[in-house]
């Protein structure tokens, strides 16, 4: 079980949050027309073997959702932020 | 020496004394035609029919571990060809046939046992569906059955048949030339078969950097030294994006992510086909020692570490013991997990890159051992013409840029973004 710590609820098991991917990965703007941009945004991934920030959501808890910057070999967990003041 | 029953008898009065290596231990040359990285299934089934079909002579493959340490030895050996959409349904047919020879071709018992594959429909809808899957199978030459739920409970009489079930079981569909295969022997099978062909198999060698000179492939950097290749193939599995990188190729559609599998504690014969839950993630077959082997989800969160996570056993047990409730006593012998790049629309990649001489094959998803041999067949046909096999046309890396997805996610391997 991974804990992750969320700055609402205090350390909580995994398997109340969803898992939401990549979060390093710069949304476009709604209105950009440029395909590039989009199919950077929904295809492209740098997968690191080691620290990676990701999306999870506390479904079952705040619903924040949050960054977390997890280790994807040992899974050590690092900084939790709240998403909406994190900038990629 | 050839496996004959000759040879099985002498060996066996003799003590079992006489029997060479399977693959001679080789220590790497400076230079090779092609090179292979990844020593699983498909890498060393890429090496043989490249031997065997293209007349390659000058091949290495380089594997970091030892043969069979990776999917290849960690999967739970399903093999089917009920794929619904093009190519995947004449690709894994094609696989499938050569599963029927392949024992004789490499003159090595791989143990395929045709004892058919079953899903569970849990509703009538989904029994309509799999009605389209069964059609569009024959269409293609493939047999499929439909079963209804009298007929399989005949078969299958040790489901949980009572109305207690939230999702009553309506019928299945039923393949019967699917089945299992012995993975170890698999990998034993070709690496012993390409090694014949003259093919190097070099263990505990990993390729640490890819050396590239205007564009172009020119060697590896080894662990076990520098190999110059004019074509290096990646096979390698969870890690195509790791090898990737060594070449600067950064933004695959590939995620690595951890799928366990399990088996109990062994009993006497009670599954005697492949069962598949329709109704949740849960499959299941029992091996010849008479353990239930089964799986389920994936972990679903990026992991290149090959050990999974509680919650996915408990969850993957809930699922076994709703459709099975007699197995709900057994113990749990082992667990494990590997490691599996992951494709947006679930399907794999066999493909030139950006970078000339580099080829890859990956995004086998939760599925490619069933694909070991026509992966290799194709692989071996891009690597040595430099043209995309007319069955893996369709399995090109540029098909996330140009919108030709195959989302199979129905019967393939489920993708998180599913
Ligand atoms: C639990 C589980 C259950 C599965 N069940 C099924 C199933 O029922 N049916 C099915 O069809 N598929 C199944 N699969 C999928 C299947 O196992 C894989 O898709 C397939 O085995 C991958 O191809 P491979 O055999 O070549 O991989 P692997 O055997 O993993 O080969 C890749 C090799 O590359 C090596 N390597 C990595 N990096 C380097 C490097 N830098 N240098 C040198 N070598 C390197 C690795 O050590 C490894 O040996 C399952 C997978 C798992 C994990
Ligand atoms: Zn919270």
């Amino acid at each position: 079980m991974l804990r992750i710590p969320c700055p609402c609820c205090g350390p909580r098991d995994h398997d109340e949050f969803r898992y939401g991917g990549d979060a390093s990965v710069p949304r476009p703007a709604p209105d950009d027309p440029d395909p590039e941009a989009w199919h950077a945004y929904v295809y492209r991934r740098q997968n690191p073997k080691g620290a990676h920030r990701e999306y999870w959501q506390h479904v079952l808890g705040c619903r924040q959702w949050l960054v977390v910057e997890r280790d994807t070999v040992s899974h050590r967990i690092g900084s939790v932020v709240m998403a909406r003041e994190w900038q990629a | 020496m050839r496996n004959s029953a000759f040879n099985i008898l002498r060996q066996g009065l003799t003590g079992n004394r006489g029997w060479p290596r399977t693959w001679r231990d080789r220590t790497p040359n400076r230079r090779y035609d092609v090179v292979i990285v990844g020593g699983g299934g498909h890498g060393l089934a890429t090496a043989y029919y490249l031997a065997r079909r293209h007349g390659l002579r000058n091949i290495a493959v380089l594997e970091k571990g030892h043969i069979g340490g990776g999917n290849v030895g960690r999967n739970t050996t399903v093999i089917r060809s009920n794929y619904l959409l093009p190519p995947n349904t004449q690709f894994y047919e094609h696989s499938m046939q050569l599963w029927e020879g392949l024992s004789q071709e490499l003159n090595y018992n791989v143990m395929f046992s045709q004892r058919g594959q079953i899903v569970t429909a849990h509703s009538e809808d989904q029994l309509d569906s799999f009605a389209h899957r069964a059609n569009v199978m024959r269409a293609n030459g493939i047999e499929a059955e439909i079963l209804d739920r009298a007929q399989l409970r005949r078969v299958l009489p040790y489901l949980d048949w009572s109305d207690r079930q939230r999702f009553p079981i309506w019928g299945a569909i039923l393949q019967r030339r699917a089945g299992t295969a012995r993975h170890d022997a698999v990998a034993w099978g070709y690496a012993r078969a390409a090694d014949r062909l003259g093919v190097d198999i070099i263990e505990n060698c990993e390729v640490t950097g890819i050396r590239l000179e205007a564009g172009r492939v020119t060697g590896l950097d080894t662990t076990r030294g520098e190999i110059a290749a004019d074509r290096v193939g990646l096979t390698v599995a969870g890690h195509t994006t790791q090898l990737c990188h060594m070449a600067g190729i950064t933004d695959l559609p590939i995620e690595s992510h951890v799928l366990q599998a399990f088996v109990t504690e062994p009993v006497k014969p009670l599954v005697h086909h492949v069962v598949a839950y329709g109704a949740d993630h849960f499959y299941i077959s029992q091996s010849d020692k008479g353990g239930l082997v089964f799986g389920g989800s994936l972990d679903g969160y990026n992991s290149f570490a090959s050990r999974g996570n509680l919650g996915i056993v408990r969850e993957v047990a809930e699922a076994a013991i709703a459709l099975m409730p007699c197995i709900a006593p057994l113990r749990l012998l082992r667990h494990w997990g590997g490691i599996m790049d992951m494709t947006p629309d679930a399907s794999p990649i066999i493909s030139r890159t950006p970078v000339e001489g580099l080829y890859l094959n990956g995004g086998w998803c939760y599925g490619g051992f069933k694909a070991t041999p026509a992966s290799g067949v194709c692989f071996a046909h891009l690597l040595a013409t430099g043209e995309d096999h007319p069955l893996a046309a369709g399995y090109r890396l540029d098909r996330f840029r140009t919108g030709h997805l195959i989302d199979e996610a129905g019967a393939g391997p489920f993708a998180w973004l599913q």
